[in-house]
């Protein structure tokens, strides 16, 4: 009976308790949903991330009033890095017209890519996704700047060339680990490790690791024991990484020759201690807070409360300015469709023009308030990703070092297999729709 | 007072042995099918049908599937997931290898794909039985996943590993790809699912079902009358992992769009055991009332606290959920150990006497 009565309780107050807020005017306003993953095992990567992005936004909102004048309507909405519930995400906030959506996982981009074009969603899987809708004549809706992961691996080959004293001939009879997360993200470099293990002459070492097991990575590490690799390439996510990281140290891997893609954060490294130190990660945009636009987002967001990062110190980290990058990106590419377009409330077919308009110049960096964070990027109606260059960072046991200028990738490499990619992938999912969209001169 | 049968004379045997004897119950089927056939797709919001509706019924159909073996023979399988996956990927290189097929056609034949692996995985049920039998089903699913990921010849060599959905059209009418409304998919979903429900409802209340159940309650004393085991009990696999089978093709071709390896992996098993331990082992009905209660619950849990207007972050709502659901889970299994069904059963007899009960 008490039972009874507490359920019948708790469900009256709730009711009585339901404040009469009603939904903001949908009319005046963008609606900008984020894709966010702060529970289950890629948390440790997703949280920064998601507060980033969420915090430069509201920062936006707090500061001036929005874009162009128009408030932004941001919803977070909880994948758990999980495809089921990203396509739910998806379905539940697209009655509210979304301007654009960032999956933040391949997974959940995939079945997005067919759909975007049909429900006139532009996608923006900054750096993830499927390489080849950087192809923008053959994938008019999805973006995936600033580089391809394939743009990522050649970066880093470049590298170890460069380490060896040279040119790519340098890479000739030297054996290349490659440890990665075995699912779409990490077995897209695969075909590419293919061709240019034969085309340069390295040997290639595949260790696979599935998501069930990432932080049991044992026997791949004892593989690398027993293959001494010159060279290690991480393609890691979440837990992937810091175990990864962990267990290099513990087999005495020497660290300055392990070299991650960029999605390893400071918190991945710092919990195997001293050893992590000269564990080296691409990077396409600096960390730390010294840019007028992080402090204004420690001032307007932060400060007042508004923000959900656990720790203020946290603000400024390589994951959390990464998020910021990225809603950068979204913010421009509103700001650009305002721009092309002239409306003030847009609508996902002008963001995707201001995406493909999109040109942020080192003034335009300036303007924002982060000079000197990342390089300029221009898309264009055929090139969806920018191909930019990379830097390579190096952890120092506390924070993470710029050690390299920008590398550029091995573009006369990737491009071919890029097109290539693109027609199959328009062959395979037949009929593919020719793009129909037509293109801003600019 | 209502739900009483007095007066509702069996003239013959087979009015006397049907599924639904009750004339209410046989109303209250009805109008269920005129609410998912009619009322659903007319009022329903596209999240309702993409999102509530699809992955329900696409889920009860593998609840259904996992039932046949675990709820009707009592053989425990862990490889649900596998045999799903053998599904679609089944339908997946069929549909690319013959486009010119309907993919309803080789939706249902990847059925058979799945049947025939699930007997293979099937055969040490003769020998071990229980959780030795589990633990042999989770070898079927741990080795089948494994295919999924490193047999590149099943995805058809795609650099992500993925397998994508071509659009295909049924009568003119895309039913699955991006131009795919989710009314229509719906409708396929619906149909595939009511068929395929009433096939599986007849198998178990014949023979076949018979020979199962006395398999399940002593197999020794099945044995004794005559009942051969290894063909009954490869039988359940084989319908087993058919239904699974057929229900992993349209979970990717039909909900997800595009799947990785990791869509069919051990935690769909588990949530599909979950599903009819708390929907009721041997009972079709609760096959649809577990589906209902892990995947629709959790829904409208999310939707709660923005419906009612209160700021909780989406994170949190998401803890909340889990937190709220296995709560339920646990209080359903104390008060019904033997599931939901057992449970609306029970409501139906406590109905019939109403209100003068004794």
């Amino acid at each position: 009976m008490s039972l009874k009565k507490m359920i019948l309780a708790l469900s009256a107050a709730s009711v009585l308790a339901m404040p009469a807020i009603e939904a903001a005017n949908a009319e005046d306003s963008i609606y900008v949903p984020l894709f966010t993953y702060r529970t289950g095992a890629f948390a440790g990567s997703g949280s920064p991330i998601a507060d980033g992005m969420h915090d430069y936004l509201t920062m936006l909102n707090e500061r001036d009033g929005g874009i162009g004048g128009v408030k932004l309507v941001i919803e977070e909405c909880e994948t758990g890095y999980d495809t089921k519930k990203g396509l739910e995400c998806y379905e539940a906030m697209k009655p509210k017209k979304p301007v654009l959506v960032n999956p933040w996982s391949t997974g959940i981009t995939l079945p997005l890519i067919p759909k975007a074009a049909v429900d006139k969603i532009p996608v923006l899987s900054m750096a993830y996704g499927l390489s080849a809708s950087a192809k923008g004549d053959v994938f008019p809706w999805i973006f995936n700047p600033p580089a391809t992961y394939w743009d990522g691996f050649t970066q880093i080959l470049n590298y170890i060339a460069d380490q060896e004293g040279g040119g790519v001939d340098k890479l000739k009879g030297k054996r290349i680990g490659y440890i990665y997360l075995d699912a779409s993200f990490g077995r897209e470099p695969l075909p590419l490790i293919d061709q240019l293990s034969k085309e340069l002459g390295f040997e290639a070492k595949l260790y696979p690791v599935a998501a069930a097991d990432m932080q049991n990575q044992s026997s791949q590490w004892l593989s690398v024991r027993r293959d001494r690799p010159d060279y290690m390439i991480l393609f890691g996510w979440g837990a992937l990484n810091s175990t990864a990281v962990k267990e290099a140290v513990k087999t005495n891997f020497p660290m300055e020759k392990f070299i991650s893609v960029w999605w390893p954060g400071e918190d991945d490294v710092r919990g195997a201690g001293d050893g992590a130190k000269g564990f080296k990660t691409l990077n396409w945009h600096a960390a730390g807070t010294d840019f007028p636009l992080i402090q204004d987002i420690q001032k307007y967001v932060v400060d007042a409360g508004k923000s959900q990062v656990s720790d203020k110190s946290k603000v400024g980290q390589v994951l959390y300015n990464r998020g910021v990058y990225n809603s950068m990106l979204i913010a421009e590419a509103i700001r650009t469709a305002q721009e092309v377009t002239g409306n003030k409330v847009v609508t996902g077919e002008d963001v995707r023009r201001g995406l493909e308009n999109l040109n942020i110049d080192e003034a335009r960096l300036k303007e924002i308030g982060l000079e000197g964070f990342t390089q300029p990027l221009k898309l264009s109606c055929n090139d969806h990703n920018g191909h930019q260059s990379n830097f390579v960072q190096s952890w120092n046991g506390t924070a993470f070092e710029k050690v390299t200028d920008y590398i550029a990738p091995m573009s006369d490499k990737v491009i071919p297999l890029l097109d290539e990619d693109a027609k199959s992938y328009a062959e395979k999912n037949a009929p593919w729709p020719e793009r129909t969209e037509a293109c801003d001169a600019s | 007072m209502f739900y009483r049968e007095t007066g509702q004379f069996k003239q013959n045997y087979a009015a006397d042995s049907a599924v639904f004897p009750i004339l209410q119950d046989r109303y209250g089927l009805a109008i269920i099918m005129v609410i998912a056939f009619v009322a659903i797709p007319m009022f329903g919001s596209e999240f309702l049908l993409a999102s509530v509706m699809i992955p329900f019924l696409i889920l009860s159909l593998g609840a259904i599937g996992l039932n046949i073996l675990v709820g009707y023979t009592g053989l425990l399988s862990l490889g649900t997931a596998g045999f799903m996956g053998v599904g679609a990927y089944a339908a997946y290189k069929l549909s690319t290898m013959f486009p010119q097929v309907n993919i309803l056609v080789w939706i249902l034949c990847s059925g058979f794909f799945a049947a025939g692996i699930g007997v293979i995985f099937g055969l040490p049920s003769l020998r071990i039985k229980g959780f030795y039998l589990a633990v042999a089903t989770l070898a079927a699913q741990f080795f089948l996943q494994w295919c999924f990921v490193r047999v590149a010849w099943l995805y058809n060599y795609n650099p992500s590993g993925a397998i994508e959905v071509p659009g295909r059209t049924l009568f003119g009418i895309a039913i699955t790809g991006p131009m795919a409304t989710p009314v229509n998919r719906y409708y396929v979903v619906l149909g595939v699912v009511v068929v395929m429900t009433l096939i599986a409802s007849n198998i178990v209340h014949g023979r076949i079902g018979r020979t199962w159940m006395a398999v399940r309650d002593m197999d020794i004393a099945a044995q004794l009358m005559g009942i051969r085991l290894l063909p009954a009990k490869l039988l359940a696999f084989a319908v087993s992992s058919f239904y699974c089978g057929v229900a992993g093709a349209l979970m990717v071709f039909l909900w997800l769009g595009a799947a990785e390896p990791s869509a069919f992996d051990i935690k769909l098993s588990f949530l599909l055991l979950f599903m009819v331990i708390i929907g009721g082992l041997g009972s079709l009905i609760g096959s649809f009332m577990g589906a209902a209660l892990i995947h629709i619950l959790p829904i409208f849990i999310r939707a709660l606290p923005e419906s009612l207007g209160l700021p909780v972050a989406a994170a949190t709502v998401e803890h909340l959920t889990y937190l709220i659901v296995g709560a339920l889970i646990i209080f359903f299994l104390i008060v019904e150990p033997h599931g939901l069904a057992r449970l609306w059963q029970i409501t139906k007899q406590k109905l019939r006497v109403w209100p003068f009960p004794y």
